[in-house]
């Protein structure tokens, strides 16, 4: 096995990125994604990594470049945050209709306005509908094993759609974590080389991007759907091939201490570790609590999740973004949703918290769970969803 | 070539790869510019479209009308799209992924996704200095959404969103001189051309993709749908606008600028405005106007050539 060093998160991204011998890098930058293209651009300039760094004039511009990249079978790393992603709209949403197998980290950090810099996942939630893979990542190790896993099902040819990482700005990207590096070896035997299903090659003359009319629009966008439900076998199959190499078994739904449990918190992204040491308290007050996190956002894990709160009377969802004037927090709609059809369907409570940066303890958790019991035996009124720790 | 057309026309390939059947307007002059580049650049290319006229008449799923590899994402990302396609190639073949083969790449698109929308794209893939050849063919208006102004509209064009009223005469700005924006970005080649012309038209695209390094080549590309021309007058309406010096064949190697279809005597602008429905409502005070700004700018065309 690899290396175990101490750097920074994003470092340690952009050097998973390397040794995944990527193509074609095109970024712009914007905080807090910055570190990591930059230590790609410095690997190339170096030498150590043979791509071409191509650094856009907007973060329109970086996706559009992937996709002319992509079409051409060069593996392709595209890296942002926020407004770049905001800016990239239009072309996130044609990426996976043309099929393009492009890998983006997003650094998530809340989008404007008021302008903030800082972490939550408004910027990924506004793209939820795009037809991207999208994956949650907790921790340095995490996101580091996640950059081969991104390259891995993107490419597979009965994939061949995008994914995106998401890694929570600074309090993932900036901090310093010991992290296990893959040895070359094992990035060989886990990650084949990139043999698109189609390229742009002037001995095999193809069209991409052709226009759809009614009477085929329609087909496409099922075609479309149904290729993203079917990239989940492909998913658990890249997760069950990098444990059996480096040890670590990742899953859709991950869950902590739910044996028995009555309530679970419900998480996505690096909050999960406050949440367990919450979990890990209130089990010493004698609570029956655990923890369910969401790893795999798209395609939807419907079984697994379902599978993960079978008996669960409680649900207390963390939504880091909002739906104004909706029906509580994406993520809670969702989970409204996936278990509509449920026996015994559990109360759901959900809290918006831990937006633009503010912190959330493993207190306010606990604090979320006694209000949450306080709802549940009619004390104060069940409400649809709290912004949680607004200042009055 | 230009000074042996008789013979020069038997040197152009029969080959098509553009094909016929596309959906264009009858007598538009942007699809035969579309298949006169094509036919310059052969087979070895591969092109990168804008949304518009010439990607919807060429590509409707499950059809397409191109015989060489052609991808279109969207309307103001062409030269980022010819960007990563370039990249990407030189990479796969740098890392000997990919047979070493010359290939061109080009990015086209209309004057609404050159000169309006997709300006920055085009100025950043400029500016990175990416070894392909953009081509803008300039119909003067969104014709493919229904005849609206761009930036380069020309003064005193009547189209839907700039109409001919009782305060307004039609477009009241003057046309964004594209080529000279393609010029202050260094790169080694622009060239202003026109189908009416095909071998300057053919000879300027091949020398553009011969060069390492960015080209510009902005076409003029006549729309009788939207120019209220007769459909089987594009083609002279296209040697007026040269022969007035409302659009003059030049190219810029290197910073030198050439005339390539010298025009010793101006027509007066009035022979190309008159036959166009989209200038019919001009007053003679206009046509005067935009006789002095045609006779200023071609004066300073010429003059720079003479540097």
């Amino acid at each position: 096995m690899g290396e175990r060093v101490g750097i920074e998160v994003s470092l340690a991204a952009a050097e998973a990125v390397k040794m995944a011998n990527v193509d074609v890098v095109a970024a712009y930058p914007i905080t807090p994604q910055t570190h990591i293209v930059e230590h790609l651009s410095e690997l190339v300039a170096d030498g150590e990594l043979d791509a071409e760094f191509i650094p856009v004039e907007s973060e329109h511009s970086a996706m559009s470049v992937c996709c002319g990249s992509s079409a051409v079978g060069a593996r392709t790393f595209t890296c942002t945050s926020s407004q770049g992603l905001a800016l990239m709209n239009e072309i996130v949403f044609i990426a996976p209709s043309m099929r393009l197998p492009i890998v983006m980290i997003l650094a998530n950090r809340s989008l404007s306005g008021p302008l903030s810099i800082w972490n939550d996942h408004t910027d990924v939630m506004s793209i939820r509908d795009s037809g991207w893979i999208q994956i949650f990542t907790e921790n340095g190790q995490d996101a580091f094993d996640h950059v081969m896993f991104s390259f891995r099902v993107a490419e597979n040819p009965a994939v061949s759609l995008p994914v995106i990482m998401n890694m929570d700005g600074f309090v993932l990207t900036h901090v310093i974590e010991p992290i296990e590096f893959w040895d070359e070896e094992t990035v060989k035997r886990y990650l084949p080389d990139f043999e698109p299903v189609n390229r742009l090659h002037p001995d095999n003359p193809v069209t991409m991007g052709a226009f759809g009319l009614p009477g085929i629009f329609t087909e496409a966008k099922k075609a479309q759907d149904q290729a993203l439900i079917n990239s989940k076998p492909v998913i658990l199959k890249a997760w069950k091939d990098m444990g059996d190499l480096v040890g670590r078994y990742y899953k859709p739904v991950e869950t902590y201490q739910v044996e028995g449990a009555e309530t679970v918190f419900l998480s996505m992204g690096s909050v999960g570790e406050t949440v367990s040491i919450a979990v890990e308290e209130l089990r010493a007050q004698g609570k029956s609590v655990g923890q369910v996190k969401l790893r795999l956002w798209r395609p939807f894990p419907f079984e697994e999740f379902r599978e993960a709160v079978r008996g669960v009377k409680q649900i207390i969802v963390i939504d880091r973004a909002i739906t104004y004037g909706g029906p509580g927090g994406p993520v809670a709609s969702e989970i409204r949703s996936a278990l509509y059809l449920e026996e015994n369907m559990p109360t759901i409570t959900n809290f918006l918290c831990g937006l633009a940066g503010r912190d959330v303890t493993a207190e306010d958790y606990i604090a979320m769970f006694e209000k949450t019991e306080q709802m549940a035996k009619g004390k104060v009124r069940q409400e649809d969803y709290i912004i949680y720790g607004v200042r009055e | 070539m230009e000074t042996f057309n008789v013979y020069a026309s038997r040197l152009i390939t029969k080959k098509e790869y553009f094909s016929p059947g596309h959906r264009a307007c009858q007598g538009c002059a942007e699809a035969l510019a579309v298949r006169l580049v094509a036919k310059a650049l052969g087979q070895n290319v591969i092109v990168s479209s804008a949304t518009g006229c010439m990607e919807i008449v060429s590509s409707p799923l499950p059809f397409t009308n191109w015989r060489v590899p052609w991808i279109h994402v969207a309307f103001e990302n062409t030269s980022a799209v010819a960007s990563g396609v370039e990249a990407g190639t030189k990479a796969l073949i740098r890392k000997g992924k990919l047979p070493d083969k010359r290939t061109v790449f080009l990015g086209m698109g209309g004057d609404g996704a050159t000169a309006d929308i997709g300006l920055q794209s085009l100025s950043g893939a400029f500016e990175r200095g990416h070894n392909f050849t953009y081509v803008c063919y300039d119909n003067e208006a969104y014709m493919n959404t229904g005849i609206q102004r761009s930036s380069s509209t020309p003064f005193g064009a009547a189209t839907t969103t700039s109409p001919a009223g009782k305060l307004k005469p039609g477009q009241i700005t003057w046309k964004k001189n594209m080529a000279e924006i393609a010029v202050a970005h260094n790169i080694p080649y622009v060239a202003t051309t026109c189908p009416s012309y095909p071998f300057d038209l053919i000879q300027k695209v091949k020398k553009a993709a011969s060069i390492n390094g960015p080209a510009y080549i902005h076409i003029l590309s006549v729309c009788p749908t939207g120019w209220r021309v007769p459909p089987n007058k594009a083609i002279w309406i296209g040697r007026l606008a040269v022969e007035t010096g409302v659009f003059p064949l030049y190219e810029v190697e290197n910073g030198k600028y050439r005339i390539t279809v010298d025009v010793p005597d101006l027509k007066p602008v009035l022979d190309y405005l008159k036959p166009q429905g989209r200038f019919r409502h001009l007053t003679p005070e206009l046509v005067d106007e935009i006789q002095e700004r045609v006779t200023h700018e071609y004066n300073g065309l010429k003059a720079k050539t003479a540097l």
